[in-house]
């Protein structure tokens, strides 16, 4: 009977799957609720900080009066096209960079300085080649999120276990073989953790450059807001940032799980 | 399925004392001229069709460098390694290889492995399936098709190489320590399975190991190579009865067999040892 018993007793709470989930859930609640206390009472400036339950409130005035759907739609359509951009041209010349040792030398590094570089800084250089519109955060965002794609398709490549290309080799396999059936499938967990930052500093470069220009969508929402002194409107909206961000890489995680299915 | 019994595959010398390989006198250095390290050293030994031969020696003595010259994978070598008299030069389509590393394609379901080959034959994909079903059951694996690398052991990864080997019927399996990663037990039973595949297909195989139990359990006969540069020290004929399975490591005879080639290779295995701790003292010595 004891054995049963033993058999019969139940996972700890912690090791069930929606424990970490409702710990993180409760966290920003209580978080929210300390703002709130130290806000009535007067520990925190209300000028500065708005109250939580004001921020809630205003979620609902930013969609119906601030455009927020409309907005999102302009600041998706930034990052979707510099993101697929970023990979129409990250992925090749990561492939080229590979394949021929010599271009690796000469421009690996000044890739990877490309992904450090504060490159947001000659946002007016960009507005003077693009224009004051959509075009210029495009490019920006395109410059941000290209680096890490090109530098994680290079290393997917050259990390390819060199017994899977000893198999091809006695196999016969063609260059474009062993390229299709081998190199690239073995190198896609790394090109997919390259798209996944590239996309994530794409999201980055289109609302903070959107802020700082003061145009398109939901980073020039919350300057609008900032500039308004609309406090509670302005963190509204940056939550809403928030959520949509961790909506957009959910998906992402989706779709890289649909595609590996056994990775 | 019945099509896809191998009683027929082309290629197949008609003469059973033909050798169907041939390693003529062959040898390879490593370096340039001033510190040239021989790995391979004047090495001759032949291979019949339907034959096990498992070549053995300690770390160092060129085994794996001869598994490369004859897979193919070395070009420039001196001497001949020659299949049916056509001397290799390259990876040659009569020659599979199972790698001692693991080796499967992690992106690839089990059946998708073992149908790689077929796949780059263009062969349709029902037939490639229906190919790969059959060795995937040889192997033991049925059921497995759909799983994927990462939900199998290590056993079961090396049968999905040993199979993705097999489905292109090779007239010469061409194994390089197929087993060494994997533990005593699932290496006996895995020696069996090997010995049941072998015996079923009349597969010539040609093993390289520095395991003596799995060298005896599965071989007709035995190159034992001298530690560096790798000579052929001895062969040595196994005269076990087969059909044979794993219970044959508990008999006299197998005992005797090990023994009589641990002989030959404890002098050799005691030398690379040597040899290894002097250099990890020079190494010491210079800091």
């Amino acid at each position: 009977m004891r054995i049963v018993a033993v058999a019969d007793r139940r996972a700890p709470l912690t090791a069930t799957r929606w424990f970490p989930l409702t710990v993180g859930a409760l966290t920003i609640v209580a978080v929210g609720v300390i703002f709130e206390v130290l806000l009535r009472i007067g520990v925190l400036n209300r000028y500065i900080i708005p109250l939580p339950s004001e921020v809630l409130a205003a979620f609902e005035r930013i969609v119906a009066e601030e455009g927020v759907i409309e907005r999102t739609g302009t600041s998706a359509f930034e990052v979707l096209t510099a993101g697929f951009a970023c990979i129409a041209v990250g992925v090749p010349l990561g492939v080229l960079l590979y394949r021929f040792n010599i271009l690796r030398r000469a421009l690996e590094d000044w890739v990877a300085a490309l992904a450090a570089a504060p490159i947001v800084l000659a946002y007016p250089l960009f507005m003077v080649l693009f224009g004051r519109g959509s075009m210029t955060v495009i490019v920006i965002a395109f410059a941000y999120g290209l680096a890490p794609i090109v530098l994680k398709t290079v290393e997917g490549l050259s990390e390819t276990r060199s017994v899977l290309i000893n198999v091809g080799k006695s196999l016969n396999l063609s260059e474009a073989q062993m390229f299709w059936k081998i190199l690239f499938p073995s190198a896609i967990p790394s090109i997919f953790t390259g798209i996944r930052l590239g996309w994530t500093f794409c999201v980055i470069a289109v609302i903070g450059v959107e802020f700082l220009v003061n145009l398109g969508g939901l980073g020039q929402l919350i300057n609008d807001l900032a500039e308004r002194y609309d406090m509670p409107g302005t963190y509204a909206s940056i939550g809403f940032v928030i959520g949509i961000s961790m909506i957009f890489f959910i998906i992402l995680e989706w779709v890289e799980k649909w595609l590996q299915p056994a990775r | 399925m019945g099509s896809v019994q191998t009683a027929t595959r082309p290629g197949v010398s008609l003469d059973a004392d033909k050798p169907v390989l041939i390693i003529d006198d062959v040898y390879k250095t490593f370096g340039d001229a001033e510190e040239a390290v021989t790995a391979v050293d004047h090495v001759s030994f032949d291979v019949k069709p339907g034959e096990f031969v498992a070549v053995i020696g300690p770390s160092g003595c060129g085994k794996s460098t001869l598994f490369n010259i004859i897979g193919g994978m070395l070009g420039e070598y001196g001497g001949d390694v020659r299949i049916d008299g056509e001397r290799i030069a390259g990876p040659h389509p009569a020659v599979g290889m199972v790698f001692q590393e693991e080796s499967t394609f992690p992106w690839r379901s089990v059946i998708d492995n073992v149908a790689f080959p077929l796949e780059l034959r263009g062969v349709a994909k029902s037939e490639r399936y229906d190919r790969a079903r059959h060795f995937i059951g040889m192997v033991g694996l049925d059921g497995f098709e759909k799983r994927y690398p990462s939900q199998l052991s290590g056993g079961m990864k090396q049968r999905v190489s040993i199979a993705r080997t097999l489905v292109s019927n090779p007239r010469i399996l061409l194994m390089d320590e197929p087993f060494a990663a994997l533990d005593e037990q699932t290496r006996l039973l895995l020696g069996d399975k090997i010995t049941q595949i072998q015996q079923e297909l009349k597969q010539t195989t040609l093993l390289i190991t520095h395991n003596l139990t799995e060298a005896v359990q599965l071989s007709d006969r035995i190159v034992v190579m001298t530690y560096r540069p790798g000579k052929v020290k001895r062969i040595a004929d196994i005269d076990l009865a087969r059909p044979r399975t794993s219970d044959v490591v508990g008999s006299d005879a197998f005992g005797r067999h090990v023994a009589d080639i641990w002989n030959d290779l404890r002098e050799e295995a005691s030398r690379g040892m040597q040899e290894s701790e002097q250099v990890a003292r020079a190494d010491r010595r210079r800091g």
